[in-house]
């Protein structure tokens, strides 16, 4: 991330495509999930609920996740502790190995993307099919996702017959039937042979061990169900307490990341059964910086997210750019207050200022993180920790100076009838380019006032 | 009923219409006005811009300029956010409880013009009259953080001779989000021309809003684009009557 998101997101602007597609999609999300919400009389207070369980299950993770550890192994699973992206990715290709496998199915996980799974594998000489049809898509065309749940959005209909046309050498139309009946054709052979499956999960239970998987094409029952291996990466703070915790959250999620009442396909399992399912599954806990999100009293309320990407498609930033000015498998508000915690601030400075406060994705975020407030707060620490330009600094502290004295304060009003000093606007380039300011007033407010008076 | 009138910077400094304005109201509707000339910033851009450590001692002077008043008056949805919503986490960031309380105590008596008139003066109709087709874009801090709802649509219905249209998308954010505007023009742009569309399409002749801010954003772009529609606060719209 050289130059960030203001250069990303100026090259995104220009694709009129993108613009069209992403106008098109988001306005249509966003209309399902207000109809589905509304429809829910306690919705404020189930967002409450799910709020407090993932608070809950943060606030003693390391509790609940020996938990989840004890729960998976008396079921007949095995955990892996996995540090970073790269001891996961390792972790997942040994199973493979271990099976002599030289392909796994994936059901479409963000865990996955994060740690680079499908490169690592391919370097160790393991081929990843992607099973999920937006992430069959993004990976036929080697593209890169733009949405948490949609991750070809950019993508429309005629584009992606494009591609299956290129890539998979069917001649199909941009009927959505004949594009889906193009996919069932390539995968139904991968579900049938391939040994391993790879998932991740949208919660992993640790009273009970269960790990759940809330999808809507089947192809993630495919995946978790047919090959004899199962292994699934999931990042530690998917942890939820109870089993009882999941009736929250399992009306929470599909409500505001499909805009439906329930998602067609939950996959739930715990450890292996006999005669059915895979005959080994494997854990791999991730971490890949979250106890370091973990150690900011703030930012560490971004662990409560579920992915669901309802901040994505109501923001107004998001629905512009699109996902790939965010540099990130995390686009949107969300990924602007976790790609920086995650990676590191240094890494992704600008994200912090990717947003106008609006507010519009704390209102619908189902387990209310309050994502303005940590945005701020980045703000800060990025110019506390990570340094701003000087010219920024001695503008802001000049500013502050003007405005911590009245007389200060006014003689700089004076001097900007005059187009000079700190009030004046002379740093606004980039805003004039396309807005202009407003000429000064030949008398203040205070002037008035004070005339007025006398 | 008395009120201090909390001008902000903006107004004060670059739209002192929108200050007299707002007086006239008050005054209209019975309010005693007074102006506390020792206010100057309430911190806003300092504490959205990362700079939350230069606004302490903002926050100390605004509890010091307005803490007896028996209400404080602003015609800016954020500003009246920034105090009631954002001054107490300010206050216990750095570190000082002592301040943290009088915010608290402060707070519930900030109020946003259009909220104080309708939920807290008890009217709607002001007695404004205002012959032109005129579009409301309700701004993203009076509609989310303060929650001022349809109190700007009371007063302005209650307009004599007003043509008041719908804006579509209405509650889609303007781009302006202070140094988001200049730190990302490009999005900035692209969010204010969806919205200068819209504001188009309306056949309005003139924009408003209950926030100078977004009104300088919006007014702006109209005025660069030439596009021939004008941008009022809406305080200056109920402060018009006939001639």
């Amino acid at each position: 991330m050289k130059e960030g998101f203001p250069a990303a997101a100026r090259e995104a602007l220009a694709n009129s495509q993108l613009r069209r597609n992403l106008g098109h999609a988001t306005s249509t999300i966003r209309a399902k999930r207000a109809r589905v919400v509304g429809e829910v009389p306690d919705w404020e207070a189930l967002r409450e609920a799910g709020a407090e369980i993932k608070d809950r299950a943060l606030r003693h993770l390391d509790v609940h996740l020996e938990r989840l550890e004890e729960a998976v192994t008396r079921a007949g699973g095995t955990v892996h502790w996995a540090r970073d992206g790269a001891e996961a990715c390792a972790a997942v290709a040994e199973v493979a190995r271990a099976h002599g496998s030289n392909e796994v199915i994936k059901v479409k996980s963000l865990a996955s993307d994060e740690i680079g799974l499908n490169e690592a594998l391919e370097r160790a000489g393991i081929h990843a099919v992607e099973t999920d049809l937006a992430e069959l898509i993004i990976q036929l065309d080697d593209d890169m996702q733009s949405h948490i749940l949609v991750p070809a959005i950019h993508r429309n209909r005629a584009e992606i017959a494009q591609i299956f046309h290129r890539e998979l050498g069917v001649d199909v139309s941009d009927v959505p039937a004949e594009l889906t009946a193009a996919a069932r054709a390539h995968l139904r052979a991968k579900f049938l042979s391939v040994k391993v499956g790879v998932s991740g999960a949208n919660f992993a239970v640790a009273e009970t061990g269960h790990v759940v998987v809330v999808e809507s094409e089947g192809n993630g029952r495919m995946c978790t169900t047919l090959p004899e291996v199962l292994v699934s990466v999931v990042g530690i703070e998917k942890v939820l307490p109870r089993w009882r915790d999941l009736e929250v959250m399992l009306q929470l999620l599909p409500r505001s990341s499909t805009g439906e009442r329930m998602n067609p396909y939950t996959s739930i399992w715990s450890g292996v059964s006999d005669g059915d399912g895979p005959r080994e599954f494997h854990l791999v806990l991730l971490d890949g910086g979250r106890t370091d999100v973990l150690a900011d009293e703030v930012g560490r309320d971004a662990l409560r997210c579920i992915r669901c990407s309802a901040c994505l498609n109501v923001c107004p930033v998001y629905e512009r750019t699109g996902g790939h000015a965010y540099e990130s498998i995390y686009p949107g508000p969300i990924g602007a207050i976790l790609t920086p915690q995650l990676r590191g601030l240094d890494n992704a400075p600008t994200l912090p200022w990717a947003s106008s406060l609006c507010g519009a994705c704390y209102e619908v975020c189902p387990v209310k993180i309050d994502i303005p407030s940590i945005l701020v707060h980045l703000r800060g620490r990025v110019v506390r920790e990570t340094g701003t330009p000087p010219t920024e600094r001695v503008a802001m502290a000049a500013m502050a100076r003007v405005f911590a004295s009245r007389r200060a304060y006014e003689a700089a009003q004076r001097a900007a009838r005059f187009g000079r000093g700190p009030l004046a606007g002379a740093a606004l380039r980039p805003w004039t380019r396309s807005r202009e300011l407003p000429e000064p007033p030949s008398q203040t407010f205070r002037e008035w006032w004070r005339e007025r008076g006398a | 009923m008395r009120a201090a009138l909390f001008i902000t910077c903006l107004a004060d400094t670059l739209f002192p219409q929108t200050g007299r304005a707002t007086v006239t109201v008050l005054e209209r509707v019975g309010v005693e006005v007074d102006f506390p000339a020792d206010q100057t910033c309430c911190g806003q851009m300092h504490a959205n811009s990362g700079y939350g450590h230069e606004v302490t001692g903002l926050v100390r002077r605004f509890v010091r300029v307005f803490g007896d008043a028996e209400a404080v008056v602003t015609p800016s949805g954020s500003c009246a956010a920034m105090v009631r919503e954002g001054y107490e986490r300010m206050a216990i960031e750095a570190g000082d409880e002592a301040l943290a309380a009088q915010v608290r105590g402060l707070a519930p008596r900030v109020f946003e013009l259009s909220e104080f008139l309708v939920r807290h003066v008890g009217v709607d109709d002001v007695g404004a009259s205002f012959h032109h087709r005129v579009t409301y874009h309700p701004t993203c801090h009076s509609l989310r953080l303060l929650k001022v709802g349809d109190a700007p649509l009371q007063l302005l219905r209650s307009v004599r001779g007003i043509d008041l249209v719908e804006l579509p998308e209405a509650e889609q954010c303007c781009g302006f989000g202070g140094t988001f505007a200049v730190k990302n023009a490009d999005t900035s742009t692209a969010m204010l021309t969806d919205k200068l569309r819209r504001i188009l399409d309306t056949g309005a002749d003139v924009c408003t809003a209950a926030d100078s801010s977004c009104l300088m954003h919006i007014g702006g772009g109209l005025r660069h684009a030439r596009a021939g529609v004008r941008v009022m606060h809406m305080a200056e719209i109920l402060a018009s009557e006939d001639a």
